[in-house]
């Protein structure tokens, strides 16, 4: 009853074309965003902005990231995690000798060098597919972090290894509390989403979706393939790289290889196939649901342990995290293998209907 | 002269572990096209089981057959609850699902047996072999080419199984062709289930050697990981192949990190392997015992 | 389907030779797909490919539009020779082409993969695109607009946001006509239109290839095994089997070619 399309007709292309065609899709993005923006940052507290929303925020990105090369281009990829990386790197690097350069442009050169990478490491793709491609992707992933580890110019000669992250300061003002890394990366995330719902609806984006779906044909019809996948690797791992150093700028507040792990690689991915692939919504679900369940995990173990009084150790929790991610993905392929936010389309065909059964 | 023959043995040796690890993943691809990621953890779970029992005072040859029995349950387990429902998936969703399931199963290994390391002993001593060291000033691990034997016994013992029993027939016959299979009786889920069964055992071998080399932990299922790169290297079908390309990998990466790698601060050989997939995939996709992929529109 | 047609003034009237094949060879390692094959085909003709199976006329299609490259011989169009031209480059020179087994993008809407026949008109770049900036923006509502056109020219308003995936295989074949014709071809190659069609789903497909030569003009070449639909439409018809030319010419001629007749009929020869 309430989400009804009636009435609402479009007399243009480019409304047509929309990204919310539906009002009722556009009241309650409105209403998100005001919620995000305004209410959170006077409700939430210092946790929620360090443990929860900033993260989820991050990987958000990291997925949509991964989204564009392996939901959209159908690029598979287990290389997130060194992206990201290098994202990190480079923008400390960036900010370390560039000090003229604000600390939004560091941002952008380590995802811009994370984009370099990711066309050199694209271009195996032009001959290989599938999961030959991933074990492509592996030594993109073990080679870099051992770049990272080995070229002292990288650490700035750091014995450790491990670095500080520099202060982000614009225009005077420091982003140094919770709330403002939030709304930092909240603004940040947002324009990158938006941009990505761009592209993936326009030429490029149906370009990708081709190459996905049939790459001879897309070929033949004049698809330009060379061109196409290493732009997908480029925008991916741009977004990652971003992803990256937001990552150790706003969230770990250092920056270091280990962050950068294998591990990272496959949880990204899981979030693209839980949360849907192919779909900028399902990036941002796979990501919200990955980030909350160790949380809950964690919760819930707790409450067994005060409950029945016994004990319940870290590892046991961390083990039960791995089986519960690698069961759920199993569920998801199985089940749906859409993602949440297939689910979430279904349902919101379901609210079409109500209170009608049919 | 004599310590680079040294590198290249101790190099094979290794190889022929990966060897090993690779060894699962072929006969599961053949039999069944699946990519079975998940080798790795099972390799791990088979050696972790082993270990916990023997450490528990169990008789060797009882653990043996329990951690047997367990590695064949979680095949038979794997192929029911996971690829049944997946049958007429695009690979790569199968793919996917046999990384969910290395997370299950590393995650079952180590909230059952624990986390702490294990050392593993199997009568043979991992100290050069008199008799190489003493004439010829070589020094060859004892337990490498007892290794390397009990890798030469399971490839010949997989090889006349393949070739001259009636089973084995029925297992290629699927590999080659499943309709055709099912066309003369042969029952695809039986099949399935020996196969996942023998990856399982050989997945055991593979983890008890490996154990013994390392130790049983969890850095046991990165060094699986290497398995990829020799699986591109001899063709994800092909035993012959797995067992040469272990050799390869195992040789050259031996050789890169003693020659290369104090040029390049050390450490090559968490990715040199990979490297050399990469290379070989550019130029020879199929590896070198593979079939040629062709793309029809 | 014995109506003659063509009987009004043609609005493109049959014009010079545009495409000409001069002793094209194909082999596969030892299969020898064509050997030997010339013919050529004039503007804005209806060219026919027929013969038996295995006669070579899906390769034949193949290296019109450079997915094989013949061992020997050329291939002219309009006056330039190519010997090694690959798909991308046939797709640039105004070859639009269907496919036997539909090749579909199945993940895709209808109005999305018509679209992607569009790309190579598209000239904006990917930056203008994620900030849906003005020229991508009215970029993308120009190409809506000539989709659209074709949507209507073959009757699939009703279906242009349905995922193609789930439509008929009627269906699917008209949506990969929108998609080659999308491209504005000059050449239209079309393999096995007809396959796996009913009657009338036959006739509609058959209207919609005479209408297409009739208002854009486009030459068509066609491969096909209903021998109704060929001699009703086409202007002219080469039969091929195994691989070399046996028959060239209007469809009476073909008809009655008693080389022809033995090889549908299974004679030796």
């Amino acid at each position: 009853m309430l989400y009804r399309e009636a009435g609402q007709f479009k007399s243009t292309y480019a409304e047509d074309m929309q990204i919310f065609p539906i009002r009722q899709d556009r009241v309650a993005v409105a209403v998100l965003l005001a919620v995000a923006f305004v209410v959170v940052p006077l409700v939430a507290t210092q946790y929620w902005f360090s443990a929860l929303l900033i993260p989820f925020l991050i990987f958000s990105l990291a997925t949509l990231g991964l989204n564009i090369l392996t939901g959209y281009a159908g690029q598979i990829s287990l290389g997130t995690a060194a992206f990201m990386g290098i994202g990190a790197f480079m923008a400390y690097n960036a900010e370390l000798r560039l000090p003229w350069m604000p600390f939004l442009g560091s941002f952008a050169i380590g995802g811009l060098c994370a984009a370099l990478v990711g066309i050199a490491f694209g271009l195996p793709s032009l001959r290989i597919k599938g999961f030959y491609l991933a074990v492509a992707t592996l030594a993109c992933q073990f080679l870099v972090l051992w770049t990272i580890n080995r070229v002292p110019w990288i650490t700035n000669h750091s014995a450790s290894g491990v670095i500080a992250a520099q202060k982000m300061e614009m225009f005077g003002y420091a982003f140094d509390t919770p709330a403002s890394k939030y709304l930092l990366t909240l603004t940040i995330v947002a324009l990158m989403a938006l941009a990505a719902k761009n592209l993936v609806r326009s030429e490029t984006g149906r370009a990708f979706m081709a190459v996905r779906d049939m790459d001879v044909a897309a070929e033949v019809i004049g698809i330009p393939m060379m061109k196409t996948k290493l732009l997908a690797f480029a925008i991916s791992s741009f977004y990652c790289g971003v992803a990256g150093a937001l990552y150790a700028f706003c969230y770990l507040g250092t920056v270091e290889p280990e962050a950068f792990v294998l591990d990272i690689s496959f949880r990204v991915l899981f979030m693209v196939i839980i949360g849907g692939v192919g779909s900028i919504l399902g990036s941002f679900l796979g990501a919200g649901f990955i980030t909350l369940l160790p949380i809950f995990l964690n919760l819930g173990s707790d409450f067994i342990a005060k409950t029945f009084d016994i004990e319940i150790s870290h590892a046991v929790v961390s083990n039960l995290e791995s089986i519960t991610f690698g069961g759920l993905i199993i569920f998801f392929l199985i089940v749906e293998p859409n993602g949440l936010a297939r689910l979430w389309q279904i349902a919101k065909e379901k609210l079409r209907l109500w209170p009608f059964p049919h | 002269m004599t310590f680079f023959i040294e590198v290249v043995a101790g190099g094979l040796l290794a190889g022929v572990m990966y060897s090993l690890v690779a060894l699962g993943f072929v006969l599961i691809y053949k039999a069944s096209g699946v990519f079975n990621f998940a080798q790795g953890a099972m390799v791990f779970l088979a050696a972790l089981t082993f270990v916990s029992l023997l450490e528990m005072n169990w008789n060797f040859w009882v653990a043996l057959a329990v951690t047997l029995v367990v590695m064949v349950a979680v095949g038979v387990l794997t192929e029911r609850i996971v690829l049944r429902p997946l049958v007429n998936q695009p690979p790569i969703t199968l793919f996917m699902a046999t990384i969910g399931l290395t997370f299950v199963l590393e995650g079952l290994s180590q909230l059952v047996w624990g986390s702490q390391p294990h050392g593993l002993e199997l009568g043979i001593a991992d100290v050069p072999m008199e008799w190489l060291s003493q004439k010829w000033n070589i020094n060859i691990s004892k337990f490498d080419l007892f290794a390397a034997a009990v890798a030469g016994v399971l490839v010949g013992t997989l090889a006349v199984f393949f070739q001259k029993t009636r089973i084995g027939r029925a297992l290629r016959a699927v590999a080659d062709d499943h309709q055709a299979a099912l066309a003369v009786g042969i029952s695809l889920q039986h099949i399935w289930a020996i196969v996942w069964a023998v990856a399982g055992f050989v997945a055991l071998v593979a983890g008890m050697m490996w154990g013994v080399r390392n130790g049983v932990q969890y850095a046991l299922t990165f060094t699986a990981l290497k398995a990829l790169p020799v699986l591109i290297l001899g063709g994800f079908e092909s035993v012959p192949g797995a067992i040469i390309g272990g050799l390869i990998i195992g040789a050259s990466e031996k050789l890169a990190e003693v020659y290369l790698g104090p040029y390049v601060g050390g450490g090559i050989e968490s990715w040199f392997a990979y490297v050399i997939a990469l290379l070989f995939l550019l130029v020879r996709p199929q590896g070198l015992f593979g079939e040629k992929i062709i793309d029809r529109v | 389907m014995t109506v003659a047609l063509h009987q009004h003034p043609r609005a493109f009237p049959v014009g010079d030779v545009i495409l000409s094949v001069e002793n094209v060879s194909l082999a596969f390692g030892g299969v020898k797909a064509l050997t030997d094959v010339s013919f050529d085909v004039r503007e804005h003709e209806l060219r026919a490919i027929i013969g038996p199976n295995g006669a070579g006329k899906s390769s034949m299609l193949n290296v019109l539009n450079g997915v094989y490259h013949p061992q020997e011989g050329t291939i002219r169009l309009r006056g330039r020779e190519f010997h090694d031209m690959n798909s991308h480059e046939a797709a640039g020179l105004g070859i639009s082409r269907t496919f036997q087994n539909i090749a579909l993008f199945k993940g895709m809407t209808v109005l999305d993969n018509i679209l992607t026949g569009r790309n190579l008109k598209m000239r904006s770049n990917f930056l203008e695109q994620a900030l849906w900036w003005g020229p991508a923006r009215r970029e993308e509502i120009v190409h809506r607009r000539a989709v659209e056109e074709i949507i209507d020219f073959l009757e699939i308003q009703h279906i242009r946001k349905t995922p193609v995936g789930r439509l008929p295989y009627g269906l699917q074949k008209r949506v990969e006509l929108a998609r080659a014709l999308a491209a504005e071809p000059t050449i239209l190659l079309l393999d096995e239109p007809m396959a796996g069609m009913n009657l009338e789903e036959k006739q509609d497909m058959c209207r919609f290839v005479l209408d297409v030569n009739d208002h854009y003009g486009t030459t068509i070449v066609l491969i096909e095994h209903d021998m109704g639909v060929v001699m009703d439409i086409s202007d002219r018809v080469v039969v091929l089997d195994y691989g070399r030319k046996i028959g060239d010419g209007t469809p009476n001629e073909v008809r009655s070619n008693q080389t022809v007749i033995d090889a549908y009929l299974g004679v030796t020869h």
